[in-house]
């Protein structure tokens, strides 16, 4: 039985990085000046009404939840107003959301320090800080309505917004806003026993914002229009690491509507009455490069570089580091290859966000003070980094977070790259008028912050029942964390995640884990499900492999494997799948299964493929996920619908090459992505727990990669090493 | 050059580059942002607007020449029709960027097929790109739009709607905001 709400309490299973970002942000902040405390009681000005931070609630009794968390595709909105609605008893048609501004004080992520939405924990960081707020809301509705009625509060009863009393005396939130409004706040109100819940893990709670994103009306970023706005576009150079030699600006000043051009550290900015000129603009300047410092490296040469550091041919000076490791190791290294012995190289590109809404900014500089109007992923990073372009204090540094046309990670980096550029030009335009910065998609494929190029090299030998004796893992990969005002001790864990810590690893005697991190001039970044994105494939088809080998079914090998390592949850996630899946594959697809836990929760799938010419076609999905208590389990399978089409779009065709360290790809005719006559047909079923919520975002991408090489496998017998699958000609 | 466009049924001016794609104009000119840039080369299908009831890709289609053609935008489709209630009933949208010109390529089908198969849907719908990955949830919601089956819609999602519709139709004066600019 676990032990609801304790030892899992909401963002313990956090990936560390995100802890590591709030870490940063206090060492960065020594960077202007500022003590940490400053820093984080520095955000802008934030009227906190009688209900907290986070509940608004007006005469007519509307009920606003306010959140911390920007809404990029996820869900969390819904999620997060459901949390507040459950414990205040709120008529749910009546709740709405609104978007915090920054302020970290107020709307730290509780797990990391800063105001920030990443590692898919929005809701497991908000759980327990917005049940409180709704239920203090709440009790102080009750003890206004117990005293304007002379009843006692025990008596009476809240639903739908509106309190009664056994007398027939009833009223709505709307009706005692202003005696509630008076009653302080109860220090430790009572929550609800999550059996008592009505609107939690019912499939009433829906998504907040599908009118607004259905006839056109939402606001993002590319949409915002002020008075006097400009807009600029930059001209990047075409190496990672260049930086502008001279530039003429005749041209593009002939072009109308071009108002000026200029360098800025990240390039050329021409700056226009309107995106088309800008545009035009920027095709009529000519800028020289100077390349000196610049990564001229292609992909392959990157590839092979790590290869050989893999097979032990790197660098002397390229330090080693251990996670996981236990037993003999040498034992593992004598081991003679043969039929108890599997060796495997796995290959993984990079990869490039992609998101629908190429990275953009709206930014005013008025002397001291700066306002963004954006879709900020984390907040306080992009106040620290433009309170430091500004020269200002983080707290005069706004931000009106907006929708974002999807992130999968790419709007939070540590120098804020995209804000920063747009700061810069919105600087030297000065005076407070806004500038709109838009990337083409050309430049936000170009921009690097890529998921990093990744090798894995595998050696597992075989005991005498056929399971794993000894594990020998060795991961190439450049580092994410590296250019964080911080490394953290012991190995990034970006890069080993889901490895490390791996239930296969645990029920092994001999383990010998290392990572390396060569430098590389190539900008790498978290995307959706960060590190998980390669370990979950190179541990669920190596564990096939060696079923293979070892002549057992490999749902059977899983199952034994996860007895012995005592991970129950992998065991009932792969369970609950395989049983949904039903006993026999649909004619003519084969069958793979993986498992997989990112982000506090664990994702089991049974996926259905076939392959035409070559390429696998992926048909029926079924999913078995455990993420803790299910707020909305409606969101939770549209994340894992979404999830798999996002890791599927990668493992299928996903690739950024460089040649001679330039970007090979600009749009979606070279970066293939998944389309509709592509997508599969993904069954959600949630592993039912008392758990507190952990994550859903990102859980449900990395699992299926995996699930169509092992059904590939089972149909070939042939082993995928590297991925996409489209890029596999022999 | 000054340019006479239909748009959404109503005449518009705008002073434009010939060359200047629709897409700009709708956006920077007209403030109509409910089409969305996303790729700028016919590739991603956020731009989709109606021509003459076709679904064309407005960030490759110049302003020059369309006169006395008939543009519908998102802005267009009024607020409630059929696809914006399936759409609403099966929370297609994660992001939603993309939707807008999902929602116009749907709507160019349906208009003409009322039973579309699962392989008529991927032939109209392939040029739609969502990175959130909906196109389980687009499919059903087109299904069920061409089949009149929105008796399930949320009570409180259509009463939203039909209010969005109402906002928009008593706002269309500002549609024409940036004419003659």
């Amino acid at each position: 039985m676990n032990a609801p709400f304790s030892k899992r309490a909401a963002g313990v299973n956090l990936s560390r990085r995100d802890v590591v970002v709030g870490s940063a942000l206090v060492g960065g902040a020594l960077l202007v000046g500022c003590s940490p405390a400053d820093l984080m009681s520095a955000g802008s000005k934030v009227e906190v009404g009688a209900f907290g931070p986070f509940i608004k609630i007006a005469p007519d009794g509307l009920v606003t939840v306010i959140s911390k968390h920007i809404e990029f595709g996820q869900g969390n909105h819904a999620g997060l107003a459901a949390i507040v609605a459950e414990e205040l008893d709120a008529d749910w048609t009546r709740v709405v959301v609104e978007q915090a501004p920054a302020n970290a004080k107020l709307y730290a992520n509780s797990t990391a320090g800063a105001q920030l939405t990443g590692g898919s924990s929005a809701i497991s960081n908000s759980w327990t800080q917005l049940r409180t707020a709704g239920a203090a809301t709440r009790t102080m509705f009750v003890q206004a309505a117990a005293a304007k009625w002379g009843v006692p509060a025990g008596e009476i009863t809240v639903k739908d917004s509106v309190l009664s009393h056994k007398s027939g005396k009833t009223a709505g939130f709307g009706d005692l806003v202003a005696e509630a409004a008076r009653i302080a706040p109860p220090a430790s109100p009572v929550l609800k026993d999550p059996k008592t819940f009505t609107l939690i893990g019912t499939d009433r709670v829906r998504r907040k914002d599908s009118v607004a994103k259905s006839t056109g009306t939402a606001r993002f970023t590319q949409d915002v229009q002020l008075p006097d706005m400009l807009i600029a576009m930059v001209a990047h150079p075409p190496r990672f690491g260049a930086t502008v030699s001279r530039f003429e600006v005749a041209e593009a000043l002939k072009v109308p509507g071009v108002v000026e051009v200029f360098e800025v550290p990240s390039g050329v900015a021409v700056v226009a009455s309107s995106t088309y000129a800008a545009r035009m603009g920027r095709e009529a300047l000519t800028v020289e490069w100077n390349e000196d410092k610049a990564e001229k490296r292609g992909s392959a040469a990157i590839a092979a570089a790590f290869r050989d550091i893999v097979a032990g041919k790197g660098p002397a000076d390229l330090k080693w580091e251990g996670f996981d490791s236990k037993g003999d190791a040498a034992a593992i290294n004598a081991a003679k290859a043969g039929p108890k012995v599997l060796e495997a190289t796995y290959e993984f590109p990079y990869l490039a966000h992609a998101t629908m809404e190429p990275m953009n900014c709206v930014a005013a500089v008025d002397g001291n003070k700066v306002k963004l109007t954006f879709g900020s992923q984390g907040q306080t990073l992009d106040q620290l980094n433009v309170a430091k372009i500004v020269g200002t204090l983080p707290g005069a540094v706004e931000i009106e977070t907006l929708f974002a046309g999807g992130s999968f990670g790419r709007r939070a980096n540590f120098p804020s790259d995209y804000v920063a550029e747009c700061v810069h030009i919105a600087k030297k335009i000065g005076k407070g008028r806004p500038v709109k910065l838009v990337w083409t998609r050309e430049d936000d494929m170009r921009a690097g912050y890529f998921r990093p190029l990744v090798i894995h090299g595998v050696r597992v030998s075989l005991d005498k029942d056929g399971y794993p004796a000894a594990w020998r893992h060795r991961i190439v990969s450049q580092s994410i964390m590296k250019d964080s005002p911080i490394g953290g001790k012991g190995p990034d864990q970006t890069a080993i995640e889901g490895a490390a810590g791996s239930p296969y690893l645990k029920a092994i005697p001999v383990v010998d884990a290392q990572v390396a991190f060569p430098d590389v001039g190539v900008p790498v970044l978290w995307w959706r499900s960060v590190g998980a994105t390669h370990t979950a494939f190179v541990m669920e088809h190596t564990i096939d492999q060696l079923a293979l080998k070892a002549g057992k079914d490999p749902v059977e090998y899983r199952r034994a494997l996860y007895r012995k390592a005592g991970a129950d949850r992998h065991l009932a996630a792969l369970d609950l799948a395989v049983e949904k899946a039903g006993p026999k594959a649909t004619d003519g697809w084969s069958r793979g299964v993986a498992v997989h836990e990112s982000f506090g929760s664990v994702v089991a799938q049974v996926a259905e493929v076939k392959l035409v010419d070559g390429v696998p076609k992926v048909g029926r999905v079924v999913t078995a996920i455990d993420c803790g208590v299910a707020i909305s389990p409606d969101q939770i399978a549209a994340q894992m619908e979404g999830g798999t089409c996002y890791g599927l779009s990668a493992a299928l065709f996903g690739e950024i090459t460089l040649t001679d360290g330039a970007v090979d790809q600009g749009n979606f005719d070279g970066y293939r992505v998944l389309r509709m006559n592509e997508a599969p047909s993904v069954e959600t079923h949630i592993v039912p727990s008392g758990n507190p919520p952990s994550g859903v975002g990102e859980p449900g991408t990395p699992v299926i990669a995996a699930a169509v090489a092992n059904a590939v496998l089972a149909a070939t017998s042939k082993a995928t090493q590297r991925l996409p699958f489209a890029g596999q000609t022999a | 050059m000054t340019a006479t466009l239909d748009v959404n049924g109503k005449a518009i001016s705008v002073q434009a580059d010939p060359a200047t794609p629709l897409l700009w104009v709708l956006r920077d000119e007209l403030g109509l942002t409910g089409t969305k840039f996303g790729c700028g080369m016919a590739q991603c299908g956020a731009c989709t607007v109606h021509i003459d009831g076709q679904p064309v890709r407005s960030c490759v289609t110049p302003i020059e020449g369309l006169s006395g053609v008939k543009i519908t935008t998102i802005e267009g489709l009024g607020g409630s029709h059929p696809l914006q209630q399936a759409w609403v009933k099966h929370d297609v949208p994660q992001c939603g960027y993309c939707q807008s010109g999902q929602i116009m390529s749907a709507a160019a089908l349906i208009a003409q097929n009322k039973a579309p198969s699962d392989d008529e849907i991927d032939e109209a719908m392939s040029g739609n790109i969502c990175r959130c990955g909906t196109y389980q949830r687009i499919r059903a919601a087109i299904k069920d739009a061409a089949a009149g089956k929105l008796d399930l819609a949320q009570a409180a999602g259509v009463a939203a709607l039909e209010e969005t519709a109402e906002e928009m139709a008593a706002s269309a004066g500002a549609t024409s905001r940036g004419a003659g600019r």
